[in-house]
């Protein structure tokens, strides 16, 4: 059963069914509510996951992409357990960040600057990098510091948690070549 | 037994101890583990938020260097986002068939393929408890950890999503880690919130929201008067042991709960020596709990302050209407 009401625009509907394995199940989203009343960072949302899904079946691109919701979501995939139609929520919500950071329409959250930092050791090293990683961003992104993150760094170095050193894989360059197919497949 | 292994990031750094105690019990349990040749980051949840494709890409580059005629056909990972991205990366490449192609199209530049389901993705815990099994387990205990309250912390990804059937145990109430502690002469104690969120990533991103999320936890585990929790994910040991004293000192608490993983429990239960676990490597100490079993434990330890147990203060976590 399609929720779409005939004349308005499917086009944003489509697009986010098309970048989600297994999306086609969103437009028989029953509006339950199970997915918001199950979402840890629920408080934290400015639209809990069915809002935003009726958000998206209405068509309504730039309140969606601007939502802060997908930034809050910690993947614990309770949403997608419990879901009566099956919906792929979580997948959804990566879906939205991808969306809304290619339409550079993202909430001023500090994702997607904290995930661009992995994948930058992801892509030069092929490991992720947990010393550089965390220095690196805590220096450059003063909010975390304000809630005093910062030190804790120098306690797990202290007690021998953090390498110091970065380690390459051997394939890197074959790493780097998937990758690469892989984005312009996508056409990214 | 053999197994292929991909230990992750996480295993060759934040979480050490993990790795350390796992290789511990390996050999005396009969498990060998072929550690993946050159294996990569398994991408967390940070690949995804920015690329589908190559994210899906770079776990499969993994998952076809775990297969072959002459490799083991179960792909072990200690680490619950591990094991979540590559079983899920197995079975989306299966079950949808555009996906599974252009990840195979990536892979093809680089000279590998993958034909999903080849391999069997397996978290540690599942094959302790289903492989080596409870009776050969309590066979091997020689110390019992009588006395000692655990809180079992089963965390989100070893049980959820459960991939059409695919989960290992209950998506909500799961029961092996309880049973597996009582097989080591543990006092399991009851731990309502026992699959809810560590808050993952956040403690990066949103460090108030990540406070919140693991003082529920730890609330929960204090009030139910748990001596420590015990882990099976190198992200939950962490936030829930590295970011305690933030969150005391964040949302004025005081709690004292060590976070141990499974493999250094079963250790200690077999005789294992703490120090040969990497027990003392974890930021609030474990060792006066494990006084309790008569465990001396060597550590560069700060003083300690004690647990307040009637905290009441803290609100449980409301059930928020969608
Ligand atoms: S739980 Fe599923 S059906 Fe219910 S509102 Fe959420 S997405 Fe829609
Ligand atoms: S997966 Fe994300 S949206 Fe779903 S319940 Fe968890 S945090 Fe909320
Ligand atoms: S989930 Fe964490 S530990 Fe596992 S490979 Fe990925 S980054 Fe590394
Ligand atoms: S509990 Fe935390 S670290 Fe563990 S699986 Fe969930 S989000 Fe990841």
């Amino acid at each position: 059963m399609s929720r779409s009401l005939g004349n308005k625009d499917d086009a944003f509907l489509n697009e986010v069914i098309e970048a989600t394995p297994g999306g086609e199940a969103l437009v028989t989203c029953l509006q339950c509510g199970t997915c918001g009343g199950s979402c840890p960072s629920g408080p934290d949302m400015d639209h809990t996951p069915r809002q935003l899904f009726q958000m998206i079946n209405a068509g309504m691109r730039q309140e969606v992409l601007q939502s802060n919701a997908p930034w809050y979501c910690v993947t614990c995939y309770y949403c997608m357990t419990r879901c009566p139609k099956q919906i792929p929520i979580t997948d959804l919500m990566y879906t939205l960040k991808r969306m809304a950071v290619r339409a550079k329409l993202y909430d001023d959250s500090d994702a997607p600057d904290w995930s661009s930092s992995f994948i930058g050791f992801v892509e030069s090293y092929g490991r992720s990098f947990e010393f550089g990683l965390a220095t690196r961003y805590h220096l450059t992104h003063s909010p975390l510091r304000k809630v005093g993150v910062g030190p804790m760094g120098l306690e797990m170095i202290v007690k021998d948690r953090m390498p110091l050193r970065p380690e390459r894989i051997k394939g890197i360059d074959q790493l780097r070549t998937i990758l690469d197919t892989a984005k312009s497949l996508e056409g990214v | 037994m053999r197994y292929g292994y991909y230990p992750g990031c996480s295993l060759t750094g934040t979480a050490r101890p993990y790795e350390v105690s796992t290789k511990a019990i390996a050999g005396p349990l009969g498990l060998t583990f072929e550690e993946v040749e050159d294996w990569n980051c398994c991408g967390a949840t940070e690949y995804m938020s920015l690329n589908k494709t190559a994210a899906y890409a770079l776990v499969a580059r993994n998952l076809a260097l775990a297969a072959g005629e002459d490799k083991p056909k179960d792909l072990v990972a200690p680490c619950s986002l591990c094991y979540l991205n590559l079983r899920k990366t197995n079975h989306y490449m299966a079950k949808y068939k555009s996906l599974g192609k252009m990840t195979n199209q990536a892979l093809a530049a680089g000279g590998l393929h993958y034909t999903p389901g080849s391999l069997n993705v397996r978290h540690l815990i599942d094959v302790i408890v289903n492989d080596v099994g409870y009776e050969a387990l309590g066979a091997r205990v020689t110390r019992p950890l009588t006395g000692l309250r655990v809180a079992p912390y089963y965390g989100c990804l070893l049980v959820r999503p459960d991939l059409n059937g695919g989960s290992f145990d209950d998506t909500e109430y799961p029961t092996h880690l309880d049973r597996l502690m009582e097989t080591l002469g543990a006092e399991v104690v009851d731990f309502p919130l026992k699959t809810h969120c560590c808050g993952g990533h956040m403690t990066q991103i949103s460090a108030e929201t990540a406070y919140e999320l693991i003082r529920r936890l730890l609330h929960n585990a204090a009030e139910y008067r748990a001596d420590l929790l015990v882990t099976l994910c190198p992200m939950c040991q962490f936030n829930l042991d590295a970011y305690q004293t933030q969150v005391n000192r964040h949302l004025g608490t005081d709690f004292h709960l060590p976070i141990l993983y499974f493999t250094q429990m079963i250790g200690l239960a077999m005789g294992m020596e703490p120090k040969a676990l990497a027990i003392g490597q974890e930021i609030v100490s474990a060792a006066s709990v494990l006084r309790k079993i008569g465990t001396a434990v060597e550590v560069e330890e700060a003083p300690q302050t004690r647990r307040k147990r009637d905290d009441k203060s803290l609100p449980m976590p409301r059930i928020r209407e969608g």
